[in-house]
């Protein structure tokens, strides 16, 4: 049980003044550093499910635990706080800052959260944790200081990655981050994003409408259009 | 990295339309400073149209009458005052000096003022300022005139020119008295006050003119202007006259003696008090001009307010980004009501610089054409408290966009819609 990392029991939320629940999970239990897969297609409910595991949403009914904590009884800055102490996000695109250079980008993370600062700390400065994070991810160091729109997409997802990972946040969520890539870009992406989440022991969660994806998850559950969860698949 | 920080990178990211707000911001806060600073500006040399003198006396009538007439030339006297009461109170002890006013003829539609040299040694305006001379001298002959410089400039007379001075004051040939020419000797500095506008010659002078002319018409006797001279020239009537008094502090004892003067029905007034008072009636110009420049100023604010709404659509993208690394909806609005404070603090201060630059270049101009002197004022309270009002105001209404931005990063959360 304390290894959980998130934990959803009952869980609904129902839009105020709709008919029906756009989320329904019965029970989803993800251990720490485990792989999870949410297909889905638009308007099944993914964003509001990455909305409820970000903390940025509260269940209707049921309780969403993430790391032990029941973030339905945390007031919205409590939640705000550990969104930006625990939890790295990537989106589908437009990920970054555009006044920020590529490094700045990624530091941003830590002027939101002690936590993150003092962890990228650990190991030298935060600028040399983030360029390690950048170059891992094949970013090389002519590009940390330039503006992210002389960057490719490809080249901007991984920017949003190590965004995401700088302070070893427990939790990294993934919202259809290769759907704006080609199928090789896809590809070497997902190999960085699951070689730096391992690296980090975080736990992933990886939102995706493609199929193909999920053959490299640990475990997968689909979202059905308007409706909850259907049947996990393992 | 600090809000601030971010602020300014995001500020400077969208920087042609923001400095297109400061600058529409700036030119109103310019424009409601510069009305408060011209308006300052002109009631101060208004009100020092004439100072340093404690009383001005003419026949009875109201106190902005006897100013009009007797300082700004405006419409005429109901009567004259007899020289006899002139000198006699000339001759009181508490009385330091007197200038006589002699006025009703004119020149090419400038009025003719009849007065003596002390004159030029008495009048002050503005900060206790002399008349001075620009060119020539003060006259010092029957037929010799002094010109104020509005009226030099505009008809384009130099010292030795002759003038003809018309009878009443409408030129009208049939009333000019064009056999008694007078010499120009001396050409007055600008003062910005009526002065400017007037022909100034010695009561002798308007004595010889009118030797030969009864109750406004010339009578049969045909004088020629030597002739003139060998008559009397002294006044039996001027118009009005200043008074400077011995004691300053004892104005109102003098004035009162003065209104109840039994040889005839006078009265005194203190030129600064009615200045003040007439200023007070025609105020109403000012009030309608400083809520023009606020009217300005709120199409000012309100430009800003849709310039952030506008860019709020584009950065919707960024706030659902700087959501999810962790900043509350209250960060956002922060961040947009601090985006805000930059641009009016920025718009502010480019407000008063340009001020000030106008002011440095527009001051002597105005003092030319107007001879009002605009100084450098250092901002005073009220214009702290407008440059205030502007950014509290701002401050406040920011919080519209921001109030919009919280509730949609609230609904958004962390979907990005494009």
């Amino acid at each position: 049980m304390t290894d959980a990392v998130i934990e959803l029991d009952q869980v609904t939320f129902r839009w105020p003044g709709h008919a029906a629940d756009t989320v329904a999970i019965d029970e989803l239990h993800l251990k720490s550093g485990e792989h999870l897969f949410v297909r889905g297609a638009s308007g099944s409910g993914k964003t509001t499910l990455l909305n409820l595991l970000a903390g940025i949403h509260t269940p209707t009914t049921g309780e969403v635990r993430l790391l032990g904590t029941n973030i339905g009884a945390l007031s919205p800055s409590r939640r705000d706080r550990f969104r930006a102490d625990r939890i790295g996000v990537v989106f589908q695109q437009f990920n970054l800052l555009p006044y920020l250079s590529v490094i700045e980008n990624v530091l941003v993370s830590c002027s939101f959260s002690n936590r993150k600062r003092d962890r990228a700390t650990s190991a030298g400065t935060v600028e040399e944790t983030a360029r390690h994070l950048l170059r891992s991810l094949r970013l090389s160091d002519d590009l940390h200081k330039a503006p992210v729109a002389k960057l490719s997409v490809g080249q901007q997802q991984r920017v949003a990655v190590a965004r995401a990972l700088i302070g070893g946040p427990e939790i990294i969520i993934a919202d259809e981050p290769t759907s704006a890539l080609d199928a090789d870009n896809r590809n070497r992406f997902l190999d960085l994003l699951f070689q730096e989440v391992a690296a980090q022991g975080s736990t992933l969660i990886f939102v995706s409408h493609d199929p193909q994806l999920a053959e490299r998850f640990d475990r997968v559950i689909e979202l059905a259009e308007h409706d909850g969860q259907r049947e996990p698949a393992t | 990295m600090t809000l601030l920080r971010i602020a300014l990178k995001s500020a400077r990211f969208r920087k042609t339309s923001l400095i297109l707000t400061i600058v529409s911001i700036a030119i109103s806060v310019t424009l409601l400073l510069g009305v408060d600073v011209v308006r300052k500006e002109a009631k101060s040399s208004f009100v020092n149209t004439i100072s340093q003198t404690d009383l001005i006396v003419g026949a009875r009538s109201g106190p902005t009458n006897l100013l009009l007439y007797s300082v700004f030339h405006i419409g005429s006297a109901t009567n004259n005052v007899t020289w006899e009461s002139y000198e006699t109170i000339a001759e009181r002890d508490d009385v330091a000096w007197t200038v006589p006013i002699s006025l009703g003829d004119s020149h090419r539609g400038f009025r003719v003022m009849g007065t003596t040299e002390d004159y030029f040694e008495f009048y002050r305006h503005g900060n206790k300022e002399r008349l001075s001379i620009k060119s020539g001298t003060v006259f010092a002959e029957v037929y010799d005139a002094v010109l104020g410089a509005e009226v030099a400039s505009s008809l384009g007379y130099n010292v030795g020119d002759e003038l003809i001075i018309s009878h009443g004051l409408v030129s009208a040939d049939f009333a000019a008295h064009d056999d008694k020419p007078f010499t120009i000797v001396g050409v007055l500095e600008r003062t910005g006050t009526p002065v400017d506008r007037a022909v100034h010659v010695s009561l002798a002078g308007i004595e010889a003119i009118h030797v030969d002319w009864q109750s406004g018409n010339r009578s049969g006797l045909q004088l020629d202007a030597e002739q003139a001279l060998q008559f009397d020239l002294t006044p039996t009537s001027i118009t009005a006259f200043m008074v400077g008094l011995e004691n300053p502090a004892l104005t109102f004892r003098t004035q009162r003696d003065i209104n109840d003067y039994s040889g005839e029905p006078l009265s005194a007034i203190t030129p600064g008090s009615t200045l003040a008072e007439f200023w007070r009636t025609i105020s109403t110009i000012e009030q309608v001009l400083f809520v023009m420049s606020g009217f300005v100023l709120i199409a000012g604010l309100l430009g800003m307010v849709t310039t952030i709404l506008s860019t709020l659509n584009e950065r919707r993208r960024e706030i659902a980004v700087l959501r999810a690394i962790g900043a509350r909806p209250t960060t956002i609005v922060l961040l947009i009501a601090l985006e805000t404070l930059l641009i009016v603090v920025a718009g502010c201060l480019a407000g008063v610089a340009l001020l000030y630059g106008l002011l440095a270049i527009g001051g002597p101009f105005v003092a030319d054409r107007v001879g009002v002197d605009i100084l450098l004022p250092w901002l005073d309270s009220t214009q702290g408290l407008i440059l205030g009002a502007v950014i509290v105001g701002a401050t406040l209404v920011s919080l519209v966009p921001g109030f919009i931005a919280y509730r949609r990063s609230i609904q958004d959360g962390l979907a990005v819609r494009v």
